[in-house]
């Protein structure tokens, strides 16, 4: 179980009061399975991934507990899939990556086997990160992270600027990484693809938690979930879904 | 696999095909506006033995009785058959005066760009890996100090402290005077390449590290640094790993691109280390109005920075994959 205690993000302001852009985030991702975090632009999504990697800005201060199964987590235990797709190292072939990314996490890898199970064919090692798709430059990240090891995975924003088809594939997958036993944290503003494979989803407004319901519960007019700010952003995912 | 080169090639071999006319043209318009007589400069101290009608028939030896574009016709119709003309200076067919010359300024520049190189990004990148630390703050001070102070001034320190006032190295020449070519040992050739090496260096060295410090920091902050180092690398690591093709890249075209630079700075140093190479020579050719030696030794610059330029493509492709026009049409 990975958990979240209590998570705030403030930011540093010259001669300013302390901005804060995330308060109070209690979350609870138990391993196999996927758990959502899902929220308008600027909610502070990526600022979560950010604290649980330790990659925050200089100028953030985060308090709070983040731990995995009750103790504070060792390096490479929770590895980071970012959202933009210049995480990949526009001057090393995927091979090199992946090779580097198993080094840091102290193992080796089986890439052409790590690229099969994300849907990649094994000539993607030799390629060199331009010659991607999105979509397979989108999975090439993901196993980056999968890479060092690590048995719990944060994936930002997983299908930004994909088509549909492609969208749905790496949804697919992120279920199929917990049914293997990974923990999954995906941040998504994608709610009804991020629903349909979650256990559960919480919603951020405007940095604050506002209810963390079962995925099941973004169906129909929304009216299993509890807060309105949730039911009107599944309701207006609804109408964008559908166009 | 390298589908990019022969186009690359057979482009910058077209180039040259219109750059050499070209660059003729404009070199011999100057050669000839330059006002400095060669006869006179020939004649020189001995103004009084020589007279009016001694002049003239020298002139007319040397074909300078004909108007400009009509000696220039000769001239390119000689260089087409690989005739460059005699030097007036050193009464010797251009050529040769440029292959006895060559190997000594190749020496010089071929250690002065080895030397410039190694210094240059290895500085660089230890700055990058320390940035804001003490190291880097040296290391920056270092490279402006340099990039602010004249080739020539520095050569003449260099002779002040480490000729003069340490008395270990020597102040000039490829070899001590006085012995011939077979007894000169390598030791010597070498104890005399360091000063002239360090001076020629200085003008690549402080573009270098600046450039691969700033190539460097731009990697170690970029989406990709930062996703390496959310996973445990460290700075020198990624410096001295990753970090290195993307620093390298650009500093080793900078450096390829710039080899006129390190030509142009020989020029001084071979003046104040009386380095026995083309930059010497050149000095001479153009105190003397040597026309010849001058356009023989122009072209052979012109292609020696043309080469560099060629490398320096070669190498940022080679380097850089994204750069290479098949994969932009993939």
């Amino acid at each position: 179980m990975l958990e979240i205690e209590d998570l705030c993000v403030r930011f540093r302001r010259h001669r300013a009061p302390m901005l804060t852009v995330l308060e109070h985030l209690d979350l609870a991702a138990p391993s196999g399975a996927v758990t959502g975090l899902c929220g308008a632009s600027g909610a502070g999504k990526s600022l979560i991934a950010a604290a649980i990697a330790g990659t925050l800005p200089r100028n953030a201060e985060a308090t709070g507990r983040i731990t995995v199964g009750g103790k504070i987590p060792a390096p490479q235990t929770v590895a980071l899939a970012p959202q933009g797709l210049d995480a990949l190292d526009p001057l090393a072939r995927i091979g090199t990556q992946l090779a580097r990314f198993a080094r840091l996490g102290g193992t080796s890898v089986d890439a052409p086997d790590l690229l099969s199970r994300l849907g990649l064919a094994p000539r993607v090692l030799d390629a060199w990160p331009h010659e991607l798709s999105g979509g397979m430059a989108r999975r090439a990240c993901l196993a980056t992270a999968l890479a060092t090891s690590a048995r719990w995975l944060i994936a930002d924003e997983p299908t930004s600027g994909l088509d549909a088809a492609s969208a749905d594939r790496i949804m697919a997958l992120m279920a199929d990484l917990a049914a293997e036993g990974y923990g999954i944290i995906v941040i998504s503003h994608d709610l009804p693809r991020l629903s349909s494979v979650s256990r559960t989803v919480t919603v951020l407004e405007a940095g604050r938690p506002v209810e963390t319901a079962p995925g099941k519960a973004f169906s129909g007019d929304g009216a299993a979930l509890a807060h309105p700010f949730s039911r009107r952003l599944w309701q207006a995912q609804e109408v964008g879904a559908s166009c | 696999m390298k589908g990019w080169l022969v186009p690359l090639l057979y482009d910058r071999a077209v180039r040259l095909l219109w750059l050499v006319p070209l660059a003729s043209v404009g070199l011999f318009t100057l050669v000839s506006l330059a006002p400095i007589d060669p006869v006179q400069a020939y004649v020189g101290a001995r103004v009084a033995l020589v007279g009016p009608e001694q002049r003239e028939a020298i002139a007319a030896v040397w074909g300078l009785d004909a108007p400009a574009h009509e000696r220039f016709l000769v001239w390119a119709g000689n260089a087409l058959s690989g005739d460059l003309g005699d030097s007036i200076t050193f009464n010797a067919p251009v050529t040769q005066v440029i292959a006895d010359r060559f190997p000594a300024s190749l020496t010089l520049v071929g250690a002065a760009f080895l030397f410039s190189f190694a210094a240059g990004t290895a500085l660089g990148l230890i700055a990058a890996a320390t940035r804001g630390r003490w190291p880097d703050r040296i290391i920056r001070g270092v490279a402006v100090v340099l990039a602010a102070s004249p080739g020539f001034w520095i050569a003449l320190l260099l002779i002040a402290i480490f000729a003069v006032g340490l008395g270990l190295l020597p102040a000039c020449c490829a070899a001590p005077p006085g012995l011939t070519a077979a007894e000169v040992g390598l030791a010597d050739r070498l104890q005399h390449l360091v000063l002239p090496v360090v001076a020629v260096s200085v003008v690549g060295i402080s573009p270098l590290i600046l450039h691969t410090r700033q190539r460097l920091v731009a990697f170690l902050d970029s989406p990709a640094g930062s996703h390496l180092a959310a996973h445990g690398a460290g700075r020198v690591w990624l410096a001295f790993g990753p970090g290195l093709r993307h620093a390298l890249g650009p500093a080793l075209t900078v450096h390829l691109a710039g080899a006129g630079e390190l030509f142009g700075g020989s020029v001084l140093a071979e003046t104040v280390f009386a380095w026995p190479g083309l930059g010497q020579a050149t000095v001479q050719a153009a105190l003397g109005a040597d026309a010849p030696l001058l356009m023989g030794i122009a072209l052979a610059t012109l292609l020696f920075v043309f080469i560099g330029n060629l490398l320096a493509d070669v190498a940022a492709r080679v380097l850089d994959p994204r750069l290479r026009p098949e994969a932009r049409h993939d």
